[in-house]
């Protein structure tokens, strides 16, 4: 059994928090004191019906207001598969908390109100999926019920979209007719849509293989942690943790250390009271090297054959997370992995219009904002395009005066 | 990830790891926050896995309402001992003692909510700028909305409106002075994964998790354990009763149940079948809707 992890983008209107809520219901994952709570609750739908929306909106400003202001987490489990769901709010002013919860998903479940078809928010969502490179996407046309479950509206809808999805680059998409509120197809297949040849939504989150598409298989790993025991019989024993992000390390293999460029041979590959063969990319490890090489945290062990990019220009796409604009005169801090340097924004090289992806110049960049950049940072990166390798290919942006982060990033191109 | 028969309980414990060694790296003086609970005890295996050989880059800090079961206590210091790491205890009975506490009055006075106290003591006690817990998203909806490095200002509060975004696996621990981070490795781990692990790594627990003989009160329509720590009157009738608890928190909120499961099997199949969530045990969040969030915001765990 392994792990999806996947993000929902809609709004409440499109009933988002519905669909969670019914998948959570229809798999018997809501405890009987979790729905006790909601029966309780003031907010039901206008049929009298529980508003399983409830569910998801876990701050009391969210239920007072009725809308998801920040991501919540949700999880369930099938016979198949372990489930972490992300459930982003839709709101354009909340895109910062949609980015947050994308960053980590292998898929997103994109939902259009069938009675409204592609609009400006699908249109927008789409785009921050292709923007963090999610690589599989479910377009779940819902309130089939308020169309009369029309298929000809279906067709409409799909059709529209897979012109969106072309321009966006989007590979996998899979079109899905549903009814949150009524419960059709989403655990169990319709009867009401007998014109529907495919899966229920929760038939076919189970079968999807998510290891098609994925990533690198250049092996890197960036250190977090030395371990010196430095006890009299491990006066020696000198250990680099960390968590493989892309590809695989084998005993034996010869590696570099970046930035330093020292190289080396692996001599053993630990995790706790075991001696691995391998360790490839998810795994928390301890590495040993056959020669004594100056690491420390924040250096990256990469396979000797597949060098990364190392520059400290880099073109990158920036989502911006703070309420202060960016400000290209001052210095941030980047965090690459277990790295952390100094940064400026050389150029904001364009702006993109989300709604209409129509992109422009631009004098400033406020919260909200996405577009092209160059960072220019202090020491040299060694990073991959983020394409390649969501984990090496981004980085956060911090401002050193508030400690908070403000910006995403996810490099793109080498920058001249 | 399949590939290399790598299991969700394999995902789920690399990032924990990775999780507690960023800690280590980017903090001066984290600590492990240890409650006894199944939870942390998870999190200090982890912790095993994270640094071992090496020493634990942090102090184990268990913060004693004084009203605890006997067994988690022993189960403590045994585990202290074994693992020769550092324990440091904050109690609330000294808090209450230097009038800094003030015990609640009535039939269900509890210490839950003076650990929060004691526990913000410690911290600017011992200036610690990190402390890792073993809360889980799935316990209850406001958790559910917290992130991994969940930072407090100065007087420990949690501001939902204010989080960081947090990005893929990067994690931004840059705080001001008197700030600390409130860290949770296990936040993507259910009830059941958690027990599924302990099995899995055959993990010892105290014996209050399994079926045993107690004597009991019903209070509320829970069963909470008959002891001088639980005010009781003449209303109260006491009951001997074969019970577990599901979570293991201040003897004077922690309700038990029924049950007969004595093995971790049971346990695991008891949770599987059960339709009552394990929050759903403590009277600490039956207050109101908001009740989690409120005391978050006030500073608790």
């Amino acid at each position: 059994m392994n792990i999806l992890k996947f993000f929902t983008a809609g709004s409440v209107d499109d009933g988002k928090s519905t669909l969670i809520g019914r998948l959570l219901y229809d798999t018997d994952s809501i405890l009987a004191d979790q729905l006790e709570a909601i029966q309780n609750a003031n907010r039901k739908n206008d049929d009298g019906t529980v508003d399983l929306a409830i569910l998801t909106d876990g701050l009391r400003a969210e239920r007072e207001q009725g809308i998801t202001i920040d991501v919540a987490y949700k999880y369930f489990q099938t016979d198949k598969r372990k489930f972490i769901i992300a459930d982003t709010p839709g709101h354009i002013q909340y895109t910062r908390n949609m980015v947050t919860g994308a960053s980590t998903a292998n898929l997103a479940i994109i939902l259009v109100d069938a009675r409204n078809g592609v609009v400006e928010q699908t249109i927008r969502h789409s785009y921050l999926v292709s923007l963090l490179g999610i690589k599989h996407v479910v377009v779940a046309i819902n309130k089939m019920d308020m169309v009369d479950y029309s298929e000809t509206i279906f067709e409409a809808i799909t059709q529209k979209y897979k012109a969106l999805a072309e321009e966006l680059g989007l590979q996998d998409v899979t079109y899905i007719p549903v009814s949150a509120l009524k419960g059709d197809n989403i655990v169990h297949v319709s009867e009401r849509m007998n014109w529907y040849s495919g899966e229920s939504l929760l038939h076919f989150l189970e079968q999807v293989d998510t290891d098609v598409l994925e990533q690198s298989d250049k092996a890197r790993m960036p250190v977090q942690w030395v371990i010196r025991p430095q006890t009299d019989e491990l006066h020696d024993y000198r250990g680099y943790a960390g968590r493989v992000v892309s590809g695989t390390f084998k005993v034996n293999d010869q590696i570099t250390v970046l930035p330093s460029g020292a190289s080396s041979t692996i001599s053993k590959i630990e995790f706790f009271d075991k001696e691995l063969e391998e360790a490839s990319s998810g795994q928390s490890v301890t590495i040993h090297l056959a020669s004594d090489v100056d690491i420390s945290r924040g250096d990256t062990i990469v396979n000797s054959s597949a060098l990364p990019q190392e520059s400290k220009l880099v073109e990158a796409d920036l989502c911006w997370m703070d309420t202060k604009a960016l400000d290209t005169s001052i210095t941030y801090l980047l965090q690459h992995n277990s790295k952390v340097t100094k940064c400026k924004i050389a150029e904001v090289v364009y702006k993109v219009d989300i709604n209409t992806l129509e992109k422009h110049a631009a004098d400033e960049f406020k919260l909200n904002d996405i577009g092209r950049v160059v960072l220019k940072t202090a020491d040299s990166l060694p990073f991959d395009f983020y394409g390649e390798s969501k984990a090496n290919g981004s980085a956060i942006l911090i401002d050193s005066r508030t400690n908070l982060t403000v910006g995403a990033t996810m490099f793109r191109a080498l920058a001249d | 990830m399949s590939k290399y028969n790598f299991d969700y309980l394999d995902e789920l414990e690399a990032e924990a790891i990775h999780i507690l060694r960023e800690v280590a790296g980017q903090f001066e003086k984290p600590a492990l926050l240890f409650s006894g609970g199944k939870d942390s005890i998870t999190l200090v295996r982890l912790a095993e896995k994270a640094f071992r050989p090496g020493k634990f880059p942090f102090p184990l800090v268990h913060i004693d309402t004084g009203h605890n079961f006997e067994e988690t206590i022993d189960y403590r210091d045994r585990m202290v001992a074994r693992l020769g790491e550092r324990l440091i205890v904050g109690s609330v009975q000294q808090s209450i003692d230097e009038g800094k506490a003030v015990e609640q009055k009535g039939k269900n006075a509890s210490r839950n909510a003076l650990q929060t106290v004691t526990l913000l003591e410690t911290i600017e006690k011992h200036q610690f700028d990190a402390c890792i817990g073993g809360a889980r998203r799935d316990e209850e909806k406001a958790r559910a909305k917290e992130r991994i490095f969940s930072v407090r200002d100065e007087f420990g509060q949690w501001d939902p409106k204010r989080q960081r975004p947090e990005l893929w696996n990067v994690y931004n621990g840059k705080i001001h002075k008197g700030e600390n981070v409130r860290v949770f490795p296990i936040s993507n781990w259910t009830e059941l994964d958690v027990w599924n692990y302990i099995r899995r790594e055959n993990i010892e627990l105290p014996s209050i998790y399994f079926a045993h003989e107690r004597d009991v009160i019903t209070r509320n329509g829970q069963l909470m354990a008959a002891s001088p720590h639980v005010n009781m009157d003449e209303e109260d009738v006491v009951e001997r009763k074969k019970v577990r608890f599901r979570t293991v928190g201040d003897i004077s909120c922690t309700a038990a149940i029924e049950s007969d499961a004595f093995l971790i099997d049971d346990i695991i199949s008891e949770i599987s079948q059960s339709k009552i969530s394990e929050r759903g045990a403590r009277m600490d969040d039956k207050v109101s809707e908001a009740a989690m969030e409120d005391r978050k915001k006030g500073g608790y765990f």
